[in-house]
């Protein structure tokens, strides 16, 4: 992945110049005010607090909003194991201004999940849930017309498949048929036993993860820290650009998604980054 | 793998995100402590030139940046297009850089 290849991507100008010029994004200028003339159907929660903080518990760290402990949906308390993460989900939370965007607080979210896990699952069942979706993997199934995208496919998916394939030592390849490629059992043996190392906490971001980018593929390249957040949601979105680059783009809607996805993802590699990592520094013994 | 940008353009720009969240007093925020803290720390984790850590680290950063301008871009997206109920059709083209069509000789059917 080269500085290049984002760079044959360049898409037109948005016709709104740069979006984001401070007088628009200022919170409180009169100009958001009054676009706010339409408000949603259903009750949205003002914010209620003064101050995020955090406190150090048995089993992590704790978020107090004002002096209240936050729970999750479920009504447990909501501890958080590393540090990093708490910082970033107390900012989520001071991040909000007048109401409450919970759709905005991915990290949050996903520690909801994590603590609450409300559709049961086990690592055993996220694990053969990853493996089910490689099989429909978007960088393995590709188009056969129109020629350009075909080209484009292969430019932009074999490398990092091949890295794949390299780094795990495995067998994966791409197909056109409607059926999709053939996983080899060895293959999805070795990412099996990889997998398991994960723990639950981060087979729930990863899960996220691929849920967003449809890839197993590009999700594990980010997670791998192969790919940064804008290359693999690049990738993912690869046929969309194409057309992008063909038909034009509509900033309502492409960019749109496009930094939505983009939030998330990187909402989803944090999340498995934070509750996999053990900070120890080891110290180099220095030689006389 | 491409090259990341400088962890210094990383770090402003996580900064840059923080005062937009926090305001002022974003230098007082958990976040912009714990963000400096890892960006000092990291500088020079060990001698070698090929730092994992230190590679680890910065992908991290780059991500965390990216979390914050695509959430902040996303939302500005969201209340510049999507917060409007209905508008007349001469916005709803503006929208899309577009004119309504004019006729200088009048439509035809009008008095």
């Amino acid at each position: 992945m080269t500085a290049a290849m984002l760079k044959s991507l360049v898409r037109l100008q948005s016709h709104f110049g740069n979006i984001l010029s401070p007088g628009q994004l200022c919170p409180r200028s009169q100009q958001l005010r009054t676009a706010l003339n339409y408000s949603s159907a259903t009750a949205e929660r003002k914010r209620f607090y003064q101050d995020v903080s955090l406190s150090q518990g048995e089993g992590g760290y704790e978020i107090s909003l004002d002096q209240r402990k936050l729970k999750t949906p479920g009504g447990k308390l909501f501890i958080v194991p590393n540090e990093a993460l708490a910082i970033a989900v107390a900012t989520e939370w001071d991040a909000q201004k007048d109401t409450l965007k919970f759709y905005t607080m991915h990290l949050s979210t996903l520690c909801n999940t994590a603590l609450d896990n409300p559709t049961q699952r086990n690592k055993e069942q996220m694990i053969s849930a990853a493996l089910k979706f490689l099989e429909t993997d978007t960088v393995c199934y590709r188009v056969d017309e129109p020629h350009g995208l075909v080209e484009l496919q292969k430019k932009e998916w074999d490398p990092v498949l091949h890295w794949m394939e390299n780094r795990y030592n495995v067998t994966i390849g791409s197909s056109s048929s409607i059926l999709g490629p053939e996983i080899p059992e060895a293959t999805k043996e070795t990412f099996r036993q990889h997998l398991n190392s994960y723990s639950f906490w981060s087979l729930t971001g990863l899960e996220y993860v691929i849920t967003q980018l449809k890839s197993v593929v590009l999700s594990m390249g980010m997670i791998d820290r192969h790919l940064t957040v804008e290359q693999a949601v690049l990738l993912s979105r690869l046929e969309e650009e194409y057309q992008i680059q063909h038909w034009g783009n509509v900033e309502s809607a492409h960019d749109y998604d496009m930094y939505e996805l983009r939030a998330r993802t990187a909402a989803g590699a944090l999340f498995v980054h934070l509750t996999s990592e053990s900070l120890t520094v080891k110290r180099k013994l220095m030689q006389n | 793998m491409a090259a990341l940008s400088s962890p210094l353009r990383v770090c402003r720009g996580i900064l840059k995100e923080l005062r937009a969240i926090h305001g002022p007093t974003y230098n007082r925020s958990l976040a912009y402590n714990y963000v400096m803290d890892q960006f000092r720390k990291n500088k020079q984790v060990t001698a070698e030139r090929y730092c994992r850590a230190q590679d680890e680290a910065n992908h991290d950063s780059h991500t965390y940046l990216c979390l914050l301008a695509s959430s902040r871009t996303h939302q500005a997206l969201h209340n510049l297009y999507h917060v409007k109920g209905e508008c007349s059709t001469a916005q709803a083209a503006s929208m899309v850089g577009l004119r309504l069509p004019t006729q200088p000789g009048g439509k035809g059917w009008e008095n």
